[in-house]
């Protein structure tokens, strides 16, 4: 007969190691574990803090807050807003590390463009200059690094920007994977715009400008190992046109965040974290195309943690929701906006979705990179 | 998006509620086998809209939260090794050893790669012949054939810098086992449907008898779970205990027989060790005699392992549905899905890791999602 030996930790283990005794379940030490708890130290950087999930925001708070240290660093926003001889400007850098260089819908050189305009735009700035520097390893072809230095003029010609001062460096073949982008930028914003995390408040409406997914997922079609064919392209897009037409109906927008690392999820997690709000999403009301579900779905994915590049997720208060989703449906890169949620008192810092049968679920952060399961 | 969408629809899934409500009389606990299904039912919220007489415990059936540490280190000490490349699904990634996982041994220079097929390392063999190319093969039923086909064509082809480091395990063996546990408390089983498309259903009728148990195979759309859970159900209030198929569009009896051929070629049938559970006699598969030198265990000397599970971990109870696992100590305190003690806390199809996502709601979420009036 088949039976189950006790092997794990509750009996047996490591003859060496301390054994709790059980009248100390209630209380466990972690300091008398043999072992260092799995994941709870990093000595080294994995690739998960660069995830924008939540090794990378502990990152930022634990080493390079402290080491910066400035006032324009504290709200930790997509782009930091400065004063400059009265002027009030958003200033913003991203770098850009994709792979592969080329996919459907863009390239390196239209992300390294239209990231940085969004996270100016996310702030309600009218982004105006950038820079641009490329970090080149030896033996690229110099074909590769025109077309990319083309689609990244092209995209910023599109966006009504200029790249104003760049920079260029060669690794050696083998310290780099071919082509690094970074891209700073600065952008005026208006007078009596205040968009910001912070402002999310319980009541606000939550609309999305189209639906989510595309990016990641044709980036992920293209990506070595699992190339499939998903005959859909990224969304890659400067937003700004589109945020001036919003701004066109209504200063009283309080959050605009582009959806990019960590998709819909990571976005919402950061508005409710930063403004101590809950936000109520209804999983139904989020657009996403067919071939985004498909592939999410044969993936083991899920479409609200997929990346998007030319996406933005509004918090408007109620008595403005219709004027913004008008203006937004009368925009080219807005016009299947929806609303997808409600901004709410209810568990703050959490983002509760409502699923398509009619239960509940968390809609956690993401902790890093999001893994294609198993089975 | 066909065989997905249709699957998930609200209408029908209230009849089926409707249905289950409506049969009813008294407790009874079952048991999901695979993750697969655990994950499906927290992602829609079907453990919510059940009659609370109906109890769901999660079975053994992650293989990421089963693969015994042993192994786990095993992987680690194998992918550390210069000139290996070592292949794995993503999610094993991060799943602890003894004091790091696969992303730590990336970091700190080994060469460990996500491919989505074990036919992908299979290439990275024939690209790379002065590598020594290692797939971590892991899983039930369901990934066993790839593998087994992955080493049936790397011995047809004479790659000797192939190898598979293997610790499939075999869903009816746990059955067993877990029924044989003292203090069971499952009343009848949803067999994991894509096991049985694999190895159709002809274990099962025993085990049914034997134990006096409903079998329901069942899929992992909300549907199908919630048609598994209906059948299942009506056969416990009948006092009936039988294998039913409610997987039929793919599931027959006998299986896919060009699969389990390849898997009687391949494997031959092994102990194994269930993570957090113990050992269960004639559990899993390993390469047969003749296919031993793809046996990376056999290639690389890993001898002198010694695993160390965290005391506080209680998976094993939790796996065995013997806790719930909001009742380990450990839980949502020095245990999170950030900072896991367990392989159960790790997976999203994990036990611990389902349950601490709903858990935190603290049952305050249902009320302010009705609210939304701008669409």
């Amino acid at each position: 007969m088949t039976s189950i030996e006790a092997v794990g930790p509750t009996a047996g283990g490591d003859p060496g190691a301390p054994e709790a005794p059980v009248g100390d379940r209630a209380a466990p030490d972690p300091s008398g574990w043999t072992c260092p708890a799995p994941l709870r130290g990093h000595e080294r950087i994995v690739m998960g803090h660069g995830g924008g999930g939540a090794l990378s925001a502990e990152l930022v708070e634990q080493v390079f807050a402290p080491a910066f240290g400035g006032p324009a660093l504290s709200s930790l926003a997509d782009s930091a807003a400065v004063e400059v001889g009265g002027a009030r400007l958003a200033f913003s850098t991203d770098s850009f590390v994709v792979r592969p260089l080329f996919f459907p819908g863009g390239s390196i050189g239209d992300l390294a463009v239209n990231g940085t305009v969004n996270d100016l735009a996310m702030s309600g700035a009218r982004p105006a200059y950038l820079s641009c520097g490329f970090i080149l390893e030896e033996g690229v072809e110099l074909g590769t690094v025109t077309r990319i230095a083309e689609a990244l003029g092209a995209a910023a010609r599109t966006a009504g920007v200029e790249v104003a001062t760049g920079d260029t460096k060669v690794v050696e073949a083998g310290r780099g994977d071919g082509v690094y982008l970074n891209t700073a930028g600065i952008g005026l914003i208006p007078d009596g715009v205040d968009i910001r995390p912070q402002r999310a408040a319980p009541g606000d409406v939550v609309i999305v400008s189209g639906p989510v997914g595309a990016h990641g997922v044709a980036v992920l079609s293209r990506r070595a190992g699992l190339e499939f064919e998903v005959g859909i392209e990224s969304d890659c897009a400067a937003l700004n046109s589109l945020v001036a037409a919003m701004l066109a109906v209504t200063d009283e927008l309080h959050v605009l965040r582009d959806p990019t690392r960590g998709g819909v999820a990571a976005a919402l997690n950061e508005i409710a974290a930063a403004a101590s709000v809950g936000v109520a999403l209804r999983e139904r009301a989020v657009p996403v195309p067919e071939q985004v579900a498909a592939a999410c779905a044969m993936l083991g994915l899920d479409p609200l943690y997929v990346a998007n590049e030319g996406k933005l997720l509004a918090f408007v208060p109620r008595a403005e929701a219709d004027a913004v989703l008008a203006a937004m449906r009368a925009h080219p890169l807005g016009a299947q906006a929806a609303v997808i949620g409600e901004c709410v008192e209810d568990h703050p810092g959490m983002v509760v979705a409502r699923t398509g049968l009619g239960g509940t679920r968390v809609v956690d952060p993401p902790l890093g990179e999001q893994l294609p399961r198993i089975c | 998006m066909k065989y997905i969408e249709e699957f998930q629809d609200p209408e029908l899934a209230g009849k089926l509620l409707e249905d289950i409500h409506a049969t009813v009389t008294r407790p009874w606990a079952l048991m999901e086998v695979c993750g697969g299904q655990t994950h499906s039912i927290i992602r829609h919220g079907i453990d919510q809209l059940l009659p609370e007489e109906v109890e769901l415990i999660h079975g053994p059936g992650c293989p990421v939260c089963v693969t015994p540490l042993e192994l786990i280190d095993k992987a680690l000490e194998i992918a550390s090794r210069p000139g290996v490349i070592f292949c794995s699904f993503g999610d094993m990634l991060r799943v602890p050893g003894t004091g790091r996982d696969l992303f730590q041994v990336r970091a700190e220079g080994g060469d460990v790669r996500v491919v989505y097929s074990p036919l992908d390392a299979l290439a990275l063999a024939r690209e790379n012949p002065d590598r020594e190319v290692v797939f971590f093969g892991i899983g039930f039923e369901t990934t066993a054939p790839p593998n087994a086909m992955a080493v049936h064509l790397a011995a047809r082809e004479g790659l000797r810098n192939f190898s598979l480091l293997v610790s499939h395990v075999r869903v009816p063996p746990a059955i067993e086992a877990i029924m044989n546990a003292p203090h069971c408390r499952v009343r009848a089983f949803l067999a994991a449907g894509h096991v049985c498309s694999v190895m159709g259903t002809e274990e099962y009728p025993e085990l049914a008898e034997r134990h006096r148990v409903p079998i329901v195979v069942t899929g992992f759309e909300p549907l199908d779970i919630l048609e598994g859970v209906r059948r299942a159900v009506r056969q416990l209030e009948a006092g009936r205990a039988t294998v039913e198929n409610a997987y039929q569009r793919a599931v027959v009896p006998q299986g896919n027989p060009a699969a389990r051929a390849m898997l009687d070629e391949v494997f031959t049938t092994t102990d194994r060790g269930w993570r957090g559970i113990g050992v269960i006699p004639d559990s899993g598969w390993r390469l047969a005699p003749r296919f031993e030198e793809f046996d990376a265990e056999h290639r690389f000397s890993v001898e002198g392992i010694t695993t160390q599970e965290p005391a506080a971990c209680r998976s094993g109870e939790v796996l065995q549905g013997l806790l719930k696992p909001h009742e380990c100590e450990a839980f949502g305190t020095d245990c999170t899905p950030r900072t896991p003690l367990g392989a159960t806390m790790v997976s999203s199809e994990g036990a611990c890791a389902a349950y601490y996502l709903y858990r935190r709601l603290g049952g305050t979420t249902t009320a302010p999602l009705e609210a939304s009036t701008v669409d």
